[in-house]
């Protein structure tokens, strides 16, 4: 596990959770005994708008911010996040995508149209061993009892090609959500679904 | 214990282990979380102030008491409190005192991109420079040792990738809290000219010692890390993690504190290396002091004064390493569209922004989330610059046009940023017999930092009660002829109320007053919210032009309305002609 080392992007919209999912990563890490270091956006941004967090983990971190062509892994909380991050993905990297759509004011007010086909487009541009999945998150943390349950979808997916035992990742939702017990379950039962659906 | 904490939690944390007595601070994008999680421990007095000079001097009375004091600010907020800041320097401390600032390289949530370190050389103050969490938390409390030994303020300089950023420390136990004797002592404390002369010649000393005792890789927090010694690189805080992942051969000399500089160590590291390149974000502040000392160097020729840096951008700039390659072919991409950030379903300062817009005046802005007025669909905003200053500018727009102007033109401010810097100018405007209007846009919180308690508010940082400001008082007693509330929701109601304002050739306060949509009074009840009568719907698309981010418009121009997003605050239902839209009985 000492040399296990990832890049990973969580992109969505403000208030779909990528913040908690990162502080998950970061729980994750602490428990593989690795370096680790998560980026936020915080202030102005935030107000509905398109957010980003960065979380690197290895042997030893520095700079915390994942640039293009460094992405191990993108997930995208949104599908057309997906498209505006979709630079930041390395050459044989993974992209997970959650089908969700949340259009924005210029697409709502008709400025400018939601583009259709994503899957299609991202397919299209893959290059090399590069693989594009996309699930439905937030249908899989509706059926869990709740939408918040999304980001731990996320995560589920994302450790079918994380390479990481799930007894690590139960443990850290478990530390996660430590201060609302009762959520545990839900959330274990929403990164299994995650996982499935990968 | 390990943990992964953000920086400026683990700024909090180490202020708390070094036996921080008190914390006053104002709010500021990327400083906000300091202060916020300093008020979990009780046993710290820590405050909101409404300014961050204000700030800075509450902290300077509990140094110069004995207690170990710190005031927390973004870079703008050091302006404000600059002035205390160049004579504290002057009269040292008595407890620990610091300064921390954090800058905005990158503009994420900031109006300008200035550097810190320019303000500290000015006045003469140290500068250490964290770059992960863990050096976040070793280094405040390096601060405040620091501080008294040498009898300085101390600036912790922080950035927004390093405040904003969570990895790993260390958790140790806090050191009580102390309080050390006060003598009272006017030659060092009392800053008139006598004493003052004296003084500053006590601070030339000690920058000089300082410098020369930082030559010591202890005193500074400097780290020599030499590796292959055809390329050098001097870098601090956050560059540091660049040039480590960008040019991971290079040998580094990485400095703690990076003002005033130790010219002797630097002078060794330069004479061990080939080629030697200051790699710092913002201003040239390293590279042209070590070019004075007759230092050769390379930096901004190779780097830009802009923004952020990034690992490839110091790859690129310093070596042949290979660069990454991408996962997706992106030029093949449809096009994203637009995500700017917007004001939320329900956010009091869109019907107040409508009105303005109607009324087609010229708007003198201010800062906080109404900033965002000057978007698109009120692009209701003229000029924003700093914090307070939309009243000063309005007055400044009637006075530059012998008073012709004050009929269309308003100042529009939060309530947070009238009582940080507003209240001067609106006096200063009265006393000067001009006729602007000013609108305060009163949501009972400081927003855009994240729902902060200000004096206005009735409650302190820990949510306590506490007494709260009676603007309309307040504002009457200044002089202002005419204090007027309106509800913003009530879109055309506040733009008669304006317009009957724009007409006096008095100074007039209009208070739009509603909470913000995001706390608690602000909130709507649980599963009310606005409906629409599909049969009186017109498709005219007006409560479409109000931008909610709670209405869907159909592809018919209908609304639907989300109802997990709505606020039932009504504004869409009073824009409506047609009485389409019905509010939810709360």
């Amino acid at each position: 596990m000492e040399n296990f080392e990832a890049s990973i992007v969580l992109a969505g919209v403000g208030g779909q959770g990528t913040l908690i999912a990162g502080k998950l990563l970061g729980i994750l890490s602490l428990k593989l005994g690795l370096d680790v270091k998560v980026s936020e956006v915080h202030g102005m941004s935030q107000r509905g708008g398109s957010v980003i967090t960065y979380v690197k983990i290895g042997k030893e971190v520095h700079s915390p911010i994942v640039e293009p062509g460094t992405a191990d892994f993108v997930l995208s909380f949104e599908e057309v996040e997906a498209v505006r991050w979709a630079s930041l993905l390395k050459k044989d990297g993974v992209m997970i995508v959650n089908s969700q759509k949340i259009k924005s004011l210029p697409v709502l007010l008709g400025a400018v149209q939601y583009p259709s086909d994503i899957k299609a487009s991202l397919d299209n541009g893959a290059i090399g061993d590069t693989k594009i999945i996309e699930i439905d998150a937030l249908g899989a943390a509706l059926d869990c009892g709740t939408s918040k349950a999304t980001n731990i979808v996320m995560l589920g997916a994302l450790s079918k090609y994380f390479g990481i035992d799930d007894k690590v990742w139960q443990e850290s939702i478990e530390e996660a959500f430590a201060a609302k017990p009762k959520t545990i379950p839900l959330n274990l039962e929403a990164f299994a679904k995650g996982k499935s659906l990968a | 214990m390990k943990t992964i904490m953000l920086g400026n939690e683990a700024v909090a944390r180490g202020a708390y282990e070094a036996g921080v007595k008190l914390v006053s601070s104002y709010p500021g994008t990327p400083s906000t979380e300091i202060t916020e999680e300093i008020a979990k421990f009780k046993e710290v007095s820590c405050e909101w102030a409404p300014n961050e000079k204000v700030g800075a001097e509450v902290a300077i009375g509990a140094s110069i008491r004995g207690a170990r004091a710190m005031t927390c600010m973004k870079h703008v907020g050091l302006n404000v409190s600059a002035d205390p800041l160049f004579t504290a320097a002057y009269t040292g401390v008595n407890g620990g005192l610091v300064f921390c600032v954090a800058d905005d390289p990158g503009m994420h949530s900031s109006q300008n991109e200035q550097d810190t370190r320019n303000h500290a050389r000015s006045a003469k103050v140290p500068v250490l420079e964290p770059s992960d969490s863990a050096e976040c938390k070793e280094f405040i409390k390096y601060a405040f040792d620091f501080s008294e030994k040498y009898d300085t303020p101390v600036i912790l300089r922080l950035h927004t990738r390093v405040s904003h950023s969570r990895s790993i420390v260390e958790i140790e136990d806090p050191k009580p809290i102390t309080l050390k004797d006060y003598a009272k002592d006017p030659a060092k404390y009392v800053m008139m000219p006598a004493n003052a002369i004296k003084r500053h010649v006590v601070v030339e000393e000690r920058t000089k010692t300082i410098a020369a005792d930082s030559n010591d890789v202890n005193v500074g927090k400097h780290k020599v890390e030499m590796r292959d010694t055809k390329l050098g690189i001097i870098t601090s805080g956050a560059s540091y993690q660049y040039v480590r992942d960008g040019v991971p051969d290079a040998s580094v000399l990485k400095l703690g504190l990076v003002w005033p500089l130790p010219m002797d160590l630097i002078r060794d590291f330069a004479s061990k290396v080939d080629r030697l390149v200051v790699v710092e974000e913002l201003d040239p502040f390293i590279e042209n002091e070590i070019k004075a000392a007759g230092i050769k160097c390379e930096g901004k020729e190779l780097f830009t004064m802009l923004g952020e840096y990034t690992a490839i951008m110091v790859r690129k700039a310093l070596s042949d390493l290979p660069l990454p390659e991408a996962g997706i072919d992106t030029s093949s991409l449809p096009t994203p569209p637009g995500r700017p950030p917007v004001l939320c379903a329900g956010c009091p300062h869109k019907g107040l922004f409508l009105a303005l817009n109607r009324l087609k005046v010229q708007v003198m802005g201010d800062i906080g989330c109404y900033t965002l007025g000057a978007l698109p669909p009120m692009q209701a905003v003229d000029a924003v610059v700093c914090m307070g200053a939309s009243v000063g500018m309005a007055h400044g727009f009637d006075k530059a046009t012998d008073g012709a102007d004050s009929r269309k033109t308003v100042g529009v401010i939060g309530d947070s940023t009238f009582l940080h810097s507003g209240i001067t100018n609106l006096m200063n405007a009265v006393y000067n017999q001009s006729s602007i209007t000013l609108i305060i846009l009163d949501n009972s919180i400081t927003g855009m930092t994240g729902h902060q308690q200000n004096p206005s508010t009735g409650k302190n940082i820990r949510l306590e009660d506490a007494p709260a400001v009676d603007l309309e008082g307040l504002c009457k007693s200044l002089g202002v002829a005419s204090v007027r509330v309106v509800d913003p929701v009530d879109t055309f109601g506040a733009e008669k109320v304006i317009k009957e304002e724009l007409e006096k050739n008095v100074v007039s306060v209009v208070i739009a007053r509603r909470p913000c949509a995001l706390i608690p009074t602000g909130r709507a009840k649980k599963g009310v919210e606005v409906s629409c009568d599909y049969d009186k719907c017109r498709s005219c698309g007006a409560c479409g032009r109000i931008m909610c981010p709670a209405l869907i418009m159909g592809e018919d121009k209908k609304p639907m309305i989300d109802a997990e997003s709505c606020n039932n605050c009504g504004l869409c239902v009073n824009v409506c002609k047609f009485d389409a839209l019905i509010k939810g009985e709360e």
